[in-house]
């Protein structure tokens, strides 16, 4: 079904693709921490820094609409938060430069995601240094996450073509009896996954 | 509450990162010491579930709409430090694939809703689950416990943004505080919901973990206690200096326990202007969060009510009768 919607367009072909993951982290890493300690005042430093995520993007063959529009889905949260500095004096400045420095630190983590597979993330984080333990459990949260979320379709389906109209209040005991049901086959899943596991010689 | 990057200044980012870190790292060390190996396919679905889970949006009103946390529900249903495991995973997946939260900031993301939430979730779910026995207690302590999760979380995460001086003390708090109070609300109802049909259709996935299962915590449990103290300290306690001298007084004179919400601050909420103790906005939401925590509690009560009706047929159902 259509949930590749989270990491879509990280396995094209293109120079940026090619790099090797852990130049990519670090280079990521590095450029928000850039962004957030350089001071506004160096109003330079952010254009630069802005020309040369487009250049980046460019070179990633990533459509354009899909950079923007993730953009305007993500930044409506930074907003809400940035709101709260106007409301201090001398706010309009603090305000201006958290948008700024937001906007680029999304941008280039969008940029990691889409040109990056998740599994690869993860190899280069475990040579990092990351604990085998998180490691297997953050593969196996990407892993059936969208088994996940196929099921979810599935079970919201089944509820939507039995019910016809129903109160918010029926809407919110349903949509919780589906979440609660999700759990339980979750659990299920889980028991199935170790015997398989184990089968295959897991520890 | 996930705060993306560019808001928190590198100190922020790096004290809140190395609390992160210290306290995942308990957390798996506890985990992988004394949980089963059957336990880790669990505790990755359960973080795959949790992330479904956030995405699924009840209905509030006139196109606003909340979804689950989650904190609570894990810390309650596999016990904290796989809460802790559980909890930091989805956000790190959130931040790294979704670019939802900042990775800068994901130390302070993990501090505040997957360590905080769930260990301040546990602490009161365990507390209240000393007088509230019965199943009905037990969604009554779960639906606060998240209630008040939320808000700690909330309060935490308003420290980092004022500690990075991109907001003041005396809006961010009330702010985040305030609209917590109502979010963690619908947190609460959500995971009571939620809790209650589990518990219809399974419920041995809903009983309380065995002490068993939390032999050997007592490091782990030092080190989130440690974490926790100086996370206040750093964070949240240099703002309440400026409290108000009456509330102080009020509160101290009446102790820590729950004496502080039946004080006569709270029996007056919408004068609370009036009193001449109370003029900040601090202040204010302070009291006005004691009053939410009754309103809650009550809450809570009345929805675990509806939830578990005390019919006599549950006793029956649950004694099988074998006719021969």
């Amino acid at each position: 079904m259509r949930h590749d919607f989270l990491d879509r367009y990280s396995r094209l072909e293109s120079p940026i693709h090619r790099l090797p993951t852990i130049v990519k982290l670090l280079g990521a890493l590095g450029v928000v921490t850039a962004c957030v300690s350089v001071s506004f005042v160096h109003a330079w430093f952010f254009i630069v820094l802005a020309g040369l995520l487009l250049v980046l993007s460019a070179l990633t063959s990533i459509p354009w609409r899909f950079i923007f529009g993730r953009l305007i889905l993500l930044e409506p949260f930074a907003l809400g938060i940035a709101l709260m500095a106007l409301l201090q004096e001398n706010g309009g400045m603090v305000f201006l430069s958290i948008l700024v420095k937001s906007t680029l630190c999304l941008f280039t983590v969008i940029l990691l995601s889409n040109t990056t597979p998740f599994s690869s993330l993860l190899t280069t984080m475990k040579r990092l240094g990351m604990p085998r333990l998180l490691v297997t459990i953050l593969a196996l949260l990407y892993r059936y996450l969208f088994v996940l979320i196929d099921e979810a379709e599935r079970l919201n389906r089944a509820r939507a073509s039995r019910t016809f109209s129903t109160s918010r209040r029926k809407k919110w005991q349903m949509l919780a009896s589906l979440i609660g049901q999700l759990f339980v086959r979750s659990t299920e899943r889980a028991e199935r996954i170790y015997a398989a596991m184990t089968a295959r010689g897991w520890k | 509450m996930h705060i993306p990057d560019g808001f928190l200044d590198v100190k922020t980012a790096v004290a809140t990162g190395i609390f992160s870190a210290t306290g995942l790292g308990a957390a798996l060390r506890h985990a992988g010491r004394h949980l089963q190996p059957r336990k880790i396919p669990l505790i990755g679905l359960t973080a795959a579930f949790i992330f479904v889970a956030q995405m699924l949006n009840f209905p509030v009103a006139s196109g606003t709409s909340g979804h689950l946390l989650g904190s609570t529900f894990a810390a309650v249903l596999l016990g904290p430090s796989a809460a802790i495991v559980v909890m930091s995973s989805v956000l790190i997946v959130q931040s790294l694939i979704f670019a939802d939260g900042g990775i800068l900031a994901l130390g302070a993301n993990i501090f505040n809703m997957a360590i905080i939430a769930p260990l301040v979730g546990y602490g009161v779910y365990r507390a209240l689950r000393l007088p509230l026995k019965s199943r009905q207690g037990q969604l009554v302590a779960i639906g606060f416990a998240s209630w008040f999760s939320t808000v700690a979380a909330a309060v935490f995460c308003a420290g980092e943004l004022a500690w990075s001086g991109i907001a003041d003390w005396r809006t961010v708090f009330p702010a985040m505080a305030g609209v917590h109070m109502l979010t963690g609300l619908g947190e609460a109802a959500i995971t009571m919901l939620i809790v209650a049909a589990i518990g219809k259709a399974r419920p041995e996935l809903v009983t309380d973990i065995d002490d068993s299962t939390r032999q050997g915590g007592r490091s782990a449990t030092l080190i989130y206690g440690a974490i926790i103290v100086i996370g206040m300290f750093l964070l949240v306690a240099p703002h309440a200096s400026p409290l108000p001298d009456g509330l102080e007084k009020v509160a101290a004179s009446l102790g820590f326990e729950h004496k502080t919400f039946s004080s006569p601050v709270v029996s007056s909420p919408l004068k609370g202007y009036q009193i001449p103790g109370i003029q900040s906005a601090s202040a204010a939401t302070i009291a006005a969060g004691a009053v939410g925590a009754i309103a809650v509690f009550a809450f809570s009560f009345l929805l675990a009510r509806v939830l578990v009706p005390r019919r006599k047929s549950v006793t029956h159902s649950s004694t099988p009768v074998i006719k021969q």
